[in-house]
């Protein structure tokens, strides 16, 4: 008896002492973990719009670091580059083509936001819930081999992954060409710029001019 | 580590993300929301696959698909938007009411005068 029950209670020694365990990787994951919640937050509700792309910044960088922790080194590197390095720039970009306003918008937040809020913290407090309740005695072994440094991440990507990935590769690029397309100054050449020039209101002097504007680039490109 | 800080994390990350493509008007902060979403998913992804000790490492291959996807993602958005802000003078997702482009005479005209007129006339069609 003493034989079996030494498991069960090892478990229930080591597990209200785990849950809690002051090691320095759950400290540190908890605080960057508070912190990039709360970049999050208030990146979903500041009024200023460029404010809202930096903190999304600091709530990125964090996740990075809670990569870090869990070991997954490349990937942390990789939303570094990707995220940090691109995608705010990108939406900053954004912000500023389409003269977003510097300083204080009211209007920022449309007006069904305490329904938002009513059905986002509906929805946290079901899914914190379902994980708590089933994720109770689940432990990370941080311990042990790597997981996700380059070594390990370059050879299962190219070991067992290479198809996905060639995949993906064709979707980037087919993403980055719609991209161009779209975002290219109507009217320029192209039937985009034609067709829409005919749509829209602009004297037709003008899409004659830039018709003969297309069409020379093409002759001279011949 | 214990499972459920990461688990909790991501949860409570998607569920901000998810306010804030619920709330906000504009579309670029939008589309910021819609990283964090995808941002949680990459952090479940990753801590699940370090839990499991996956072989394969399944998780970590699809957290990088899915950051390049989430790239592309956002090329496109920023495109799309753009050319909607070129179009009606607004990247307000509130005004854009209509899901037929030139609806009516009064939508804005398209090309390079994405002044206050148009925009006006949007919002008075609407």
């Amino acid at each position: 008896m003493i034989l079996a029950s030494a498991p069960q209670s090892l478990l229930a020694a080591t597990a209200p002492q785990g849950f809690l365990s002051p090691t320095g990787v759950e400290i540190a994951f908890v605080l960057v973990g508070i912190a990039t919640l709360g970049a999050a937050v208030i990146t979903v509700t500041t009024r200023q719009l460029v404010h809202a792309a930096l903190w999304l910044v600091v709530a990125l960088g964090g996740l990075a670091v809670e990569y870090l922790l869990l070991t997954a080194e490349f990937i942390a590197w990789v939303q570094v580059l990707i995220y940090v390095g691109s995608v705010v720039v990108l939406l900053l970009f954004g912000l500023m083509l389409t003269r977003a306003p510097i300083g204080r918008s009211p209007d920022a937040d449309s007006g069904n936001r305490w329904v938002a809020l009513a059905v986002a913290v509906a929805s946290a407090a079901a899914l914190v819930w379902v994980v708590v309740d089933a994720f109770r005695t689940q432990w990370i072994d941080l311990d042990g081999a790597v997981q996700g440094s380059t070594e390990v991440t370059g050879s299962i990507l190219f070991r067992h992954w290479v198809l996905p990935f060639e995949a993906l590769s064709v979707l980037l690029l087919a993403a980055l060409v719609g991209a161009i397309v779209l975002s290219r100054k109507n009217g320029e050449n192209g039937e985009n710029g034609e067709t829409e020039a005919g749509a829209g209101t602009e004297p037709p002097t003008a899409t004659a001019t830039e018709t003969a504007r297309s069409v020379t680039p093409d002759k001279e490109q011949r | 580590m214990h499972l459920a800080y990461p688990a909790v994390l991501s949860a409570l990350l998607f569920c901000v993300g998810l306010y804030g493509v619920l709330a906000r008007r504009n579309a670029i902060l939008v589309l910021m929301s819609v990283e964090l979403m995808l941002n949680a998913v990459n952090l479940n992804l990753v801590a699940f696959d370090v839990w499991l000790r996956d072989a394969l490492h399944a998780g970590q291959a699809l957290t990088l698909f899915t950051i390049a996807i989430a790239a592309a993602e956002i090329g496109i958005g920023l495109a799309i938007v753009l050319m909607v802000y070129r179009n009606r003078g607004s990247s307000d997702v509130d005004r854009l009411r209509d899901t037929a482009e030139g609806h009516g005479p009064g939508e804005g005209p398209d090309t390079d005068a994405p002044e206050a007129a148009p925009a006006h006339t949007t919002e008075a069609a609407a």
